[in-house]
């Protein structure tokens, strides 16, 4: 598995555009946000959590639908399936390189853009930490669907299709526990305990899901 | 060790391919799979590997004890060859060929020089894969065969891309192979100048199932 | 997978029997009629207590939309549940008609939960003076919604049916069991931002005068349902049918 995972952190390195461009679309979503509702700072600070958790999540559909079709194209995905490792590890080894290339990036990424939407440090650390605990939930259940659409042409609307209204729970959790953080009636610890639930449910229904599929349809 | 299989069929999706397909392989034996384009070999050879389901007959890799009844078990003994070569193109050589080592777990395969070496690329170790030719790429995807060592190859149309030197190379391969007792079932419109080789010529069918047969691809 | 059905031959049900198509178009058939007429008296029957309940003190004559949003409410989650049993059909017991009721239901479910969408937002109107709220189960039916879509999206990008199935099951399976995570989250979400505004919708005790159209109105939809579910079935072996005659002939 370790072999895996490095072989799949340094493609992901080699070809460079992938993580960047999760990050680049992240920056351009921020960026669009401003234009929408207007540049009161004000404003700005309050929806700032939100539009950072939007942006998040849109940049880690992004790359999702390419998890399983690249290696079926060049024909690895046979090859990885055949061998005598349980196929939910190597969903698993494939889903955290792709969350450390693509989702590791946004987080890292975040300071920054919050900033620049004007939202207050604990703010920053909050969505950080929520965005942490979340976004590995995206990339599992999203591994579901793009086993499914590996094989499919435009199977990369599809995987954002049938991901997105799974991901609302862990959208909402993480813009609670973010909230809770920095207004002070609303809880923290409830919403983000829920989020790390979300996210550990994620991990075995997502990879289980997706290597049923990849032994099913391997066609 | 036999690899034999027992009146195979195997569907794609309301059509049937493989239509009862048997064969009996001991060490150090050869199948060549023959027909046209569309008979079905990649069909059958994907089906071997446990990479389709079999809507009717049975599979064994004799020899294996517990499991050899299943693909989906016994499949991790067998060398697959597909059509693609199965290489990132941004690795380098040894990259790819330590990835594929590693992760089928096989230490007693030969060592990537030495592999690169019986295809005749010594030099390119280093260089990524994106920059080989075609005729190159496929002598490095046999190589994935010769680093980590199974009893069984599954190839399929190994010799596409490559010229007939590297054809021949290939064959030389595939005897080394079988004289150290491996079992080798190849998918191939060339002859590969094997000794001995049963035969499988495959036949384009176009059975489609019959009324109340064709939904599950199992006969009802 | 020959020897499962080799197994299961020798005690055949009226579920295994039905797996025979030829057979479960002769039931089609006979029992679609039979179906079709119940549902409809019993919608008649449903709408004629509805319309001769006596109005809400509350809400007037905008009551009646109920007997109309909250059946169609239930049902599309009743749809999606046979659409789940008959995705572990396809996995678990392999089933052979089970893919062909699980596609047959997808639309219909889908339907279902628009008309509930529809009948909500137009009793909302009068009720709350705007078409939408985003109230905690407009929202959940609205991801529901999505969730059918994207399954039938799905369906369709496959080409071939017989390998949809699986895939396809797989991911009703996979909504399935995020169906209540979505729920509960949605309410959670809700509870925090919700004004008052809703709360008199919640109310105690329903009165019988009420309930009783409910409920009929509720088998009346049910009927339907599987009235359309079987109907749909069969045109799908049809269609299946009539896709091995192509490709018949494509090989000829």
């Amino acid at each position: 598995m370790a072999a895996l995972l490095g072989r799949e952190l340094r493609v992901a390195l080699k070809a460079g555009s992938g993580a960047l461009m999760g990050v680049l679309f992240f920056l351009a979503v921020v960026t669009v946000f401003p234009f929408a509702i207007g540049p009161d700072l004000n404003q700005l600070g309050r929806l700032g959590p939100a539009i950072l958790w939007i942006g998040a999540l849109l940049a880690s559909l992004l790359g999702l639908d390419r998890l399983f079709a690249l290696d079926r194209e060049d024909g690895s995905l046979d090859v990885l399936v055949l061998e005598a490792h349980p196929l939910m590890a190597t969903v698993i080894a494939k889903c955290l390189a792709h969350w450390l290339v693509s989702g590791l990036p946004l987080i890292l990424a975040t300071p920054l853009f919050g900033v620049m939407l004007n939202v207050p440090p604990l703010g920053i650390a909050a969505v950080m930490a929520t965005l942490a605990a979340g976004t590995p939930a995206i990339t599992f259940i999203g591994a579901a669907a793009a086993a499914t659409a590996a094989a499919l042409p435009r199977g990369g609307l599809l995987v954002a299709v049938l991901t997105l209204p799974l991901t609302i729970p862990v959208l909402i959790f993480g813009i609670t526990a973010t909230n809770g953080a920095l207004f002070d009636p609303d809880p923290f610890t409830a919403p983000f305990l829920i989020l790390l639930a979300l996210t550990l449910f994620s991990a075995v229904l997502g990879p289980l899901a997706a290597a049923l599929m990849l032994r099913h349809s391997a066609e | 060790m036999r690899f034999e299989a027992d009146t195979l069929s195997v569907n794609r999706g309301l059509r049937r391919v493989v239509q009862d397909v048997s064969f009996s392989l001991g060490e150090g034996e050869v199948l060549t799979v023959t027909g046209a384009n569309g008979a079905g070999k990649s069909t059958l050879l994907r089906a071997l590997c446990g990479l389709l389901p079999l809507a009717a007959g049975r599979l064994r890799l004799a020899g294996l004890g517990e499991g050899e009844d299943d693909p989906l078990i016994f499949r991790e003994h067998l060398h697959y060859l597909g059509p693609q070569n199965a290489m990132k193109a941004a690795l380098s050589i040894r990259e790819n060929l330590a990835f594929w080592r590693d992760f089928s777990g096989g230490s007693d395969g030969l060592e990537i020089e030495q592999a690169l070496r019986a295809v005749e690329l010594p030099h390119v170790a280093d260089l990524p894969f994106s920059y080989l030719s075609t005729g190159m790429r496929r002598r490095v995807a046999i190589c994935r065969l010769l680093v980590s060592k199974k009893p069984v190859w599954i190839v399929d149309e190994p010799t596409s891309g490559l010229d007939r030197s590297a054809s021949e190379l290939f064959a030389g391969l595939c005897r080394a192979h079988c004289a150290d007792g491996g079992i080798l079932v190849a998918a191939t419109h060339l002859p590969l100048g094997l000794g001995k080789a049963q035969t499988l010529a495959m036949e384009t069918l176009f059975t489609v199932f019959e009324g109340d047969a064709f939904f599950d691809g199992e006969e009802a | 997978m020959n020897q499962d059905t080799q197994t299961l031959s020798p005690a055949p049900s009226w579920w295994m029997r039905l797996a025979n198509p030829t057979r479960f178009m002769t039931f089609a058939d006979r029992v679609i009629p039979w179906l079709a007429g119940l549902a409809a008296i019993v919608a008649a029957v449903g709408l004629w207590l509805g319309f001769s309940a006596p109005e809400d003190y509350q809400q007037g004559a905008t009551v009646l939309i109920m007997f109309l949003h909250v059946p169609a409410a239930w049902l599309a989650m009743m749809c999606y549940s046979v659409m789940s049993l008959s995705a572990l059909g396809t996995l678990v017991w392999r089933h052979p008609l089970a893919d062909v009721s699980l596609r047959a239901a997808a639309p219909i479910g889908a339907a279902f939960t628009l008309l509930a969408l529809v009948t909500g937002s137009l009793w909302g109107k009068p009720m709350w003076g705007t078409w939408w709220v985003w109230d905690a189960r407009l929202t959940s039916v609205l991801v529901l919604l999505i969730i059918y879509l994207g399954l039938i999206a799905l369906a369709r990008a496959i080409e071939d049916p017989v390998q949809a199935a699986k895939p396809l099951a797989i991911m009703t399976l996979v909504g399935f069991i995020n169906i209540p995570i979505i729920k509960f989250s949605v309410d959670w979400w809700n509870t925090l931002h919700q004004p008052a505004s809703v709360s008199r919708f919640a109310r105690p005790a329903m009165d019988a005068a009420f309930l009783y159209p409910l409920l009929v109105m509720a088998l009346a939809y049910t009927l339907f349902f599987f009235t359309l579910h079987i109907m749909n079935m069969r045109n799908e072996i049809l269609a299946r049918r009539i896709r091995v005659l192509k490709l018949r002939q494509a090989g000829r």
